[in-house]
This record gives C-alpha cells, sequence and structure tokens, in this order.
C-alpha cells in the first residue's frame, strides 16, 4: 500500500475538520481527494504530508509510520495551490533546492534538474525568476521541484486551482501523461468533479471532514453511495421521489409501466445533446429536466407544451431523495 | 457528457479558508519567553519604575509633584501647544498630502521626499536649524527664540510627516470613479469633497493627528536649544523633567513623565478603538 | 484657482518649515568653503564623539536587528495568548518621551537602584557609561526593526517555507535560504531606519550619558554643548554632518521600503 491513512481526526478550535477518516492509497495510483470547500481534503492531503499534526490517527507511508515525522523525514513531494514559488531563486535552483538540501554532488544536480526541466517542458527558462513564468509554467516548475527528491508519494494541493480555463484542460491530460510516466504514488485534491473523473483512477469523496466514497470514476459517478455523493459528481434530476442522472430518463409518448406524465415547458437544443425542460404532472408539480439526443427529440416530436411521460433507465442507478 | 452543469463551481471558486494553524511549541514558548525577558528589562521594568517612583508614596505624593507651579506650567503649555500642533497637522498635513497626489508639478517627488526628513534628522538638529532661521540673528528678522512661537514651530516641524503619511496612501487608494459617479449625479466640487472625499480620509486624518499629538507632547530634543527653557513661558513638560533630573528631583520628573505616559497611551488607547470601529465600517 | 492656491499654501509652508531652515545650516557650514567644515570635524572631541555616537549606533541596531527578526517571525508565524499585547508593547517605546526613557532606565540601573547598585558592585557601570547608552539608543528604536519585516512576513505566508520542509529543509535551512531572503529589502529597510534613528538620537542619550566631554558625549551632544558655548561653526559643522547621514539615510529607505506590486 502505498499511503494508509487510519482514524484521522482532527480540530482546528473547536471546530472538526477530519473525522475518523480512514484511506488507503495503492501505491502507484493516481487518486483524486473530491469534496466541496471545506470538506476536509486540503487539511487530510496536509495531515499525510507532515504539515498538520492529527489530534489521533496514523499515517504509514510505503510500511513506514510516519505519523509523527516531520515534513522534512516524509519524502513527500508536495505541491502548493499557489506553488510556493521560491521567489528569490531562478527556476533551476528552486527546482536543484531539495536536492542541494541533501547535498548530492554539483554534476548530479544539474543532470538530474535538467532532465527534470524537460520532462515538464521548462528546459528553456531554467535561468528565469518565477515572476517571469505565467501561472501555467510556474505550476510545472512545482511539480518538478517535488519530483526532484524522488518522493515516496507527490501530493498536490488543488494543483490547477488558480489556472485559467483552457490552461487547466491542458495541464490535467499531461499529468495524466506524466503520471503513466513516472508512476510515483499520487495524491491530488479538487472540487471539480470533471477534474476528478478525467484524472484519477481512484476518488476519494470527502465532505464535512467524513469519506463519503471511495472507488474509481466510474463507481463513484455510477453507483454513488449517498445523494449527496450522486448530485456532487454530476448532474440530477428528480422524478418520482427518486434522484436521478438526466441522461438516465426514457422518454415515450405514451403511458409506460413505471412513467410519470409530464408537460414540455422548454427545448433547448446544445448542439448534438438536447435539454428537455418539464414540469411533473404526478400532482406534484415539480421541475425535472431530460437529456436527450437530437434523433430522440426529432422521432418523439418533442414540443414545448406536449406532454411526455417519463421514467428512470431500468439500467440506471437511481437513489430516493432524502 | 455535460458533467460541468453541476460543478460546484468551475475553478472559480476560492480554495478552502485555512484556518490559522496553532503552533503549539516548545520553540514558540523558547522565542516569547526571550522577547519577554529583552522588552522588560529594557523597556518594562524601567517604565513600571517611573510610575512607582512618583506613585509608590501615594496620590497626594504625585498630586503635589505634578502640581508644582513649574511642572503643572510646562505640563498645560505642553497639552496646549500639542493640541494647536496636532490641528494644524490636520489641516497642513491633509493639504499636503492632497497637493502630492492630486496636483502636478515640476519637483513633486523631491517635494515629495522632504516631507521624511523631520523623521530623519536628529532633533536637536531640528532645533539647530530652526534656530538659525527664526533666531536672534535671522536672515528675516523673525525672532522666535526663547518665546512660545518657537517651541509652535520646533513641535511643527518634527510632526510633519504624521498626518501626510497616513493620509497619502489613503488618497491615493481613493476610487476616482467614486468622485465621478457623485459628479455625474450632480454634485458640486466641494460637495463631492464634504460627501465622497473627506468620510473616506477621516479615519486616516484622524490617526496622523492623534500620532502627531503624542509625538508632540514627548517632544524634547528640537524645544531645547529654541526655548531657552524659560520656567512658566517657554519650558515644555520634557525639558521640565530633563532639569528635574538634574536637579536629582526623581520624584518630580517621575511624577510629570507618568502625566505624560498616561495620556499618551490615553490617545492611543482612543485611536485603536477608532481604528477598530472603522475597520468594522470597512 | 483652488488647485494653485493649495500648491502655494503647501508649498510656501514646506518652504519656511522645512527647506530654508535646513538649508540655512548647509550653507552656514558651507559659507567660507569646506576647509573649516572638515577642520571643525577634525577636532578631537568631534572625533571622539563620531566613535562613541557609531559605537554605541551599532550596538542598539546588532541587538534591535536580532530582536527583531525574532519578534517578527513570533509575531507572524506563532500563535499564543497575548498575541496583540505584545505587539503593543513592542510598539510602546514610540509613544514614550527620550526624556523619560533615560528618567526609567537611571530609576532601574542607576549606581543608586537596587539593580543598577548591585550591577555597580560587580563592575559594570550603566549609567554615564556605554552600556546604559546601548540600553536608551535600543529603547527609542526598539519597535523599527519588527514593523519593517512583519508586513513582508505577512504578505509572504509561510508556503515557502512549507515547500522548503517538503523538500528537506529543517528550520534552519528553511529560514536561512527562504525566509531570510524573502524579507531582505524589508530587512535592509529597517536597519536602515533604527541605524539613523539611534544615530541621532538625542533626549534619551542626553540623560543617561551623564555628557561627559571626551567621553559619553555623542555627536547631538556634540552640537548642543558647542553650541551653548558658542562655538557655533564647530556646532553647525557636527549638525550638518549628522543632517548628511539622515539625508543619506533617507534616500537609501526611499530605495528599499518594500513597494506594492513588488512581485
Amino acid at each position: 500500500m502505498g499511503i494508509e491513512v487510519r482514524g484521522i481526526n482532527k480540530s482546528f478550535g473547536a471546530t472538526p475538520v477530519l473525522r475518523d477518516v480512514s484511506v488507503d492509497v495503492a501505491s502507484g495510483s493516481l487518486t483524486a481527494l473530491l469534496g466541496p470547500s471545506g470538506g476536509g481534503k486540503s487539511t487530510l492531503l496536509r495531515v499525510i504530508a507532515g504539515l498538520e499534526q492529527p489530534d489521533t490517527g496514523t499515517v504509514v507511508i510505503s510500511g513506514t509510520d510516519a505519523t509523527r515525522l516531520s515534513p522534512q523525514r516524509r519524502n513527500v513531494g508536495f505541491v502548493f495551490q499557489h506553488y510556493a514559488a521560491f521567489k528569490h531563486m531562478t527556476v533551476f535552483d528552486n527546482v536543484a533546492f531539495g536536492l542541494q538540501i541533501r547535498k548530492r554532488p554539483k554534476d548530479e544536480i544539474r543532470r538530474r534538474v535538467g532532465e527534470l526541466l524537460e520532462l515538464v517542458h521548462l528546459d528553456q527558462f531554467h535561468k528565469r525568476y518565477p515572476a517571469q513564468l505565467s501561472g501555467g509554467q510556474r505550476q510545472r516548475m512545482a511539480l518538478a521541484r517535488a519530483l526532484a527528491v524522488e518522493p515516496e508519494v507527490l501530493l498536490l494541493d488543488e494543483p490547477f486551482g488558480a489556472l485559467d480555463a483552457q490552461v487547466r484542460k491542458e495541464l490535467r491530460a499531461w499529468l495524466r501523461r506524466l503520471h503513466d510516466e513516472v508512476h510515483v504514488t499520487t495524491v491530488f485534491v479538487t472540487h471539480d468533479q470533471e477534474e476528478a473523473i478525467e484524472v484519477a483512477d481512484t476518488i476519494v469523496v470527502l465532505a464535512g471532514g467524513e469519506v463519503k466514497q471511495t472507488g474509481s470514476p466510474h463507481e463513484v459517478y455510477d453507483n454513488p453511495a449517498d445523494p449527496f455523493v450522486m448530485r456532487f459528481l454530476g448532474p440530477v434530476t428528480e422524478i418520482d421521489g427518486q434522484l436521478v442522472r438526466p441522461h438516465d430518463i426514457e422518454l415515450s409518448t405514451t403511458p409506460e409501466p413505471g412513467t410519470t406524465p409530464a408537460v414540455i415547458d422548454r427545448v433547448v437544443r446544445l448542439g448534438f445533446e438536447v435539454r428537455i425542460e418539464m414540469r411533473l404532472r404526478d400532482g406534484s408539480d415539480h421541475e425535472a429536466w431530460a437529456q436527450v439526443t437530437r434523433g430522440i427529440v426529432e422521432s418523439l416530436q418533442l414540443e414545448p407544451g406536449g406532454t411526455v411521460h417519463v421514467r428512470p433507465s431500468p439500467a440506471a442507478r437511481s437513489l430516493a431523495v432524502t | 457528457m455535460a458533467l460541468s452543469s453541476t460543478s460546484t463551481g468551475s475553478g472559480l471558486a476560492p480554495g478552502p479558508v485555512r484556518a490559522v494553524r496553532r503552533r503549539k511549541n516548545p520553540g514558540t514558548m523558547l522565542g516569547l519567553g526571550t522577547a519577554l525577558i529583552y522588552l522588560s528589562l529594557i523597556v518594562l521594568i524601567p517604565l513600571a519604575a517611573v510610575v512607582w517612583k512618583s506613585t509608590g508614596q501615594g496620590p497626594g505624593f504625585f498630586w503635589k509633584a505634578v502640581t508644582t507651579p513649574d511642572a503643572w506650567a510646562s505640563l498645560q503649555l505642553t497639552i496646549g501647544a500639542s493640541v494647536v500642533v496636532a490641528l494644524v497637522n490636520l489641516v497642513m498635513g491633509t493639504v499636503i498630502a492632497w497637493v502630492l497626489v492630486r496636483d502636478r508639478f515640476p519637483g513633486k517627488a523631491v517635494v515629495d521626499s522632504l516631507i521624511d526628513l523631520p523623521f530623519a534628522l536628529p532633533t536637536i538638529v531640528a532645533g539647530l536649524v530652526l534656530l538659525a532661521l527664526y533666531g536672534s540673528d535671522s536672515p528675516l528678522g523673525v525672532n522666535l527664540a526663547y518665546t512660545r512661537a518657537g517651541v509652535l514651530v520646533a513641535l511643527l516641524f518634527v510632526t510633519l510627516p504624521f498626518v501626510v503619511r497616513t493620509v497619502q496612501p489613503v488618497l491615493l487608494e481613493l476610487d476616482r470613479d467614486m468622485e465621478q459617479a457623485a459628479a455625474s449625479l450632480g454634485a458640486a466640487p466641494w460637495t463631492v469633497f464634504r460627501r465622497i472625499i473627506l468620510p473616506n480620509l477621516l479615519p486616516a486624518m484622524v490617526s496622523g493627528t492623534a500620532l502627531a499629538f503624542t509625538r508632540s507632547i514627548a517632544e524634547f530634543g528640537s524645544t531645547v536649544l529654541i526655548s531657552g527653557n524659560l520656567p512658566f513661558k517657554t519650558q515644555v513638560a520634557a525639558v521640565q523633567i530633563f532639569g528635574q533630573i538634574e536637579n536629582d528631583n526623581a520624584v518630580g520628573a517621575a511624577a510629570v513623565s507618568t502625566v505624560l505616559l498616561v495620556v499618551a497611551l490615553a490617545v492611543l488607547f482612543a485611536l485603536d478603538l477608532i481604528q477598530r470601529w472603522g475597520a468594522r465600517r470597512g | 484657482m483652488a488647485k494653485y492656491g493649495l500648491r502655494t499654501v503647501a508649498l510656501v509652508y514646506l518652504l519656511f518649515l522645512l527647506v530654508l531652515p535646513v538649508g540655512l545650516i548647509g550653507w552656514r557650514t558651507f559659507e567660507h568653503g569646506a576647509g573649516p567644515f572638515f577642520d571643525a570635524l577634525s577636532s578631537h572631541s568631534a572625533l571622539h564623539a563620531f566613535q562613541v555616537t557609531f559605537t554605541v549606533a551599532l550596538w542598539a541596531v546588532a541587538l534591535n536587528t536580532v530582536f527583531g527578526i525574532g519578534a517578527a517571525i513570533l509575531l507572524v508565524r506563532h500563535s499564543f495568548p497575548g498575541k496583540r499585547l505584545l505587539g503593543a508593547l513592542i510598539d510602546l517605546p514610540l509613544a514614550v518621551s527620550p526624556v523619560v526613557v533615560g528618567l526609567a532606565l537611571i530609576l532601574v540601573y542607576g549606581r543608586f537602584a537596587p539593580f543598577g547598585g548591585w550591577l555597580e558592585n560587580h563592575g559594570i557601570q550603566v549609567i554615564f557609561s556605554t552600556p546604559g547608552m546601548v540600553l536608551a539608543t535600543v529603547f527609542v528604536s526598539l519597535p523599527l526593526v519588527v514593523r519593517a519585516i512583519v508586513p513582508v512576513l505577512e504578505e509572504m505566508g509561510d508556503d515557502q517555507e512549507q515547500a522548503a520542509h517538503t523538500l528537506g529543509a529543517n528550520r534552519w535551512q528553511a529560514f536561512r535560504r527562504i525566509t531570510v531572503p524573502g524579507i531582505r529589502s524589508a530587512l535592509a529597510y529597517g536597519i536602515v531606519l533604527c541605524l539613523a534613528r539611534a544615530l541621532g538620537e538625542y533626549g534619551a542619550v542626553a540623560v543617561v550619558s551623564g555628557r561627559l566631554v571626551d567621553q559619553t558625549q555623542t555627536l547631538t551632544l556634540y552640537v548642543e554643548e558647542r553650541f551653548q558655548n558658542f562655538e557655533q561653526p564647530a556646532a553647525y559643522a557636527a549638525a550638518t554632518a549628522l543632517a548628511v547621514i539622515a539625508i543619506v539615510s533617507l534616500l537609501l529607505t526611499k530605495l528599499l521600503r518594500p513597494k506594492d506590486g513588488d512581485r
């Protein structure tokens, strides 16, 4: 096991931030800690790194109990949300820092930093200062700096949180590829479920200081443990007291077993996909929506004012609203 | 898939507010202990000794020492002069800050640098410099030596930067859009100043004025030469204390010192309250 | 126009309060050339005053720099009960009259005070001697280094230090390689402020030094003594020297002052 977290409790003053949190991170995996702001995910990451001391519980990294080890002895690579670039050092010196602290020979440092800067595509920028880099470049420098010390585990706190949307998308794909190349056990924190699903092979959902669910992206998306996880991982709508993904709704022009009648309010065409917004006629007058293809709209001739009959697809997982 | 439709915030959401972490380690206690010993040996115990010296024999003694004719006169002069100095600074400091921020003229940068000179110049040099221009052989023919006006000029000199340097940054940060909005709503320049600018500057003006006042009541070096040290006329409190120390009247010196300390602390405390009140208003 | 009116008022005020007096002293000093200026400053007493001034100032700056760095880190990076109070205590010296500082030190460290007497019996004379002058100077310039560093430490945050820890740096390494370079210019700014204040201190030193000519006489005391003894050229020369020091340190602080948008 790469990281074993057992029974962590942590409070800031009187506010509990982590409650009896246990997480296993497999060696060589790429795990996302996903959850809303204030859910405790960053704190958990900092506990793993040793930047916070847990009130109770243990952290085992690569088979060694690290709970009482200071950050500098844990051999973790930590990438901070706002990069924590050493402003007074060049890119080269930033990346070389950990190796210099470890008193490695000069030529080894030069070689290793060169390799890493190549890996993160910053080899031409080694003489620049962080202020002369873009946000994405700074982030990659921070990553190279963390990787330079050949950490047991790589921890990233909202690694793309401070970047604009386009750069985020690029860096996500890049992080996935990088992980395939270096295979270091990696944990990253994010509040963006799309990011977690796209990048991670395991997702741990944290909310209110508790682990809500752990599993592959496919598992947590399709088999959410509770309504909270379901809502957090993707769009939901409510039909007949059930939470359903809008793309898991079957529509028909005639009543079928288990269907509910609904009046169409709006038909929103978003390219290939179409949003059908409707009002349920089951006595509740609830608003609901379905995500369908253009083909279905055309074959069923769906138009505002028309009536449809809807039900959750039998193959899909739905959850009772509670 | 349109997953982002229920995303809790796509990149714009702020990260979790990091709680203040507590480092309760031996290092904190060691550092705190060292700092307190340093402060105690140099500042706290000596100041406590002053207060003890003046009040240790009871309030009657203290009162008697403070109300000896020359001590009382010096305190009256100090407080009165400092009030005048603070008010002049309030007006002139604001005007100078205004000119430095809103006006443009050649040599402005030099004038701006000059403002800090009274902070940098040793007080005795300030006194000497003023006496050269406003003394008995004044090239201007203005002799303020040994007069209360001379004391005022010396106090104005050393307190000049306070209001300027507190008002200036606020004025720089002040959103010009606000004034333009007011003007577009039909406000005349004076109304814009009174209703928009002044309320925003007021906290800084008050705090600069209070700092100028506390500096003024404590001032010694710049007044020594120009005041001529005439009891009942030009002798400010600090000079009076100095004389008492020279005459080995430690109790008298300590009593006037205690009054100065208490007045300064009261002003600073009130200022802190006002600032916190202002901070709450945003 | 109101604009020109305000400008005139401000400039005339500054002219008569600041520019003319300071300019006049420079002119008085140099009206017969630079020769008399240097002659006056190279008298035995003047040279001795320079030496005393710098000795006292350097000690005070060294002490306050060490204290300033430590206290600033304590105030920004650590949390403990009474933190606000500590901050207020550090600022306290700014509210105390220099003469009161001198009196306060005499009451504790003077020969007739219990502690001062005890020290004197052990061969340490504080008042009327260098240690007392150092104490007085430390007192009046105490907050300057702390207050210069605190905002920069706050703005810097502890992310970089934590990053250094995760990269294997111990506390000392993180302090020396990350914290100190990060606060370098603010530290230099604070040291210059402190040095300028220390070199120019008059009131507190006047009280605790005993003003012994050629022994405990600093430059500021020298200015006053010469002026009272009607040796105006010597007083003007020393005053001009102090003014030059003040102006140089003023220019240095302009260069070093941490600016917004520095990053």
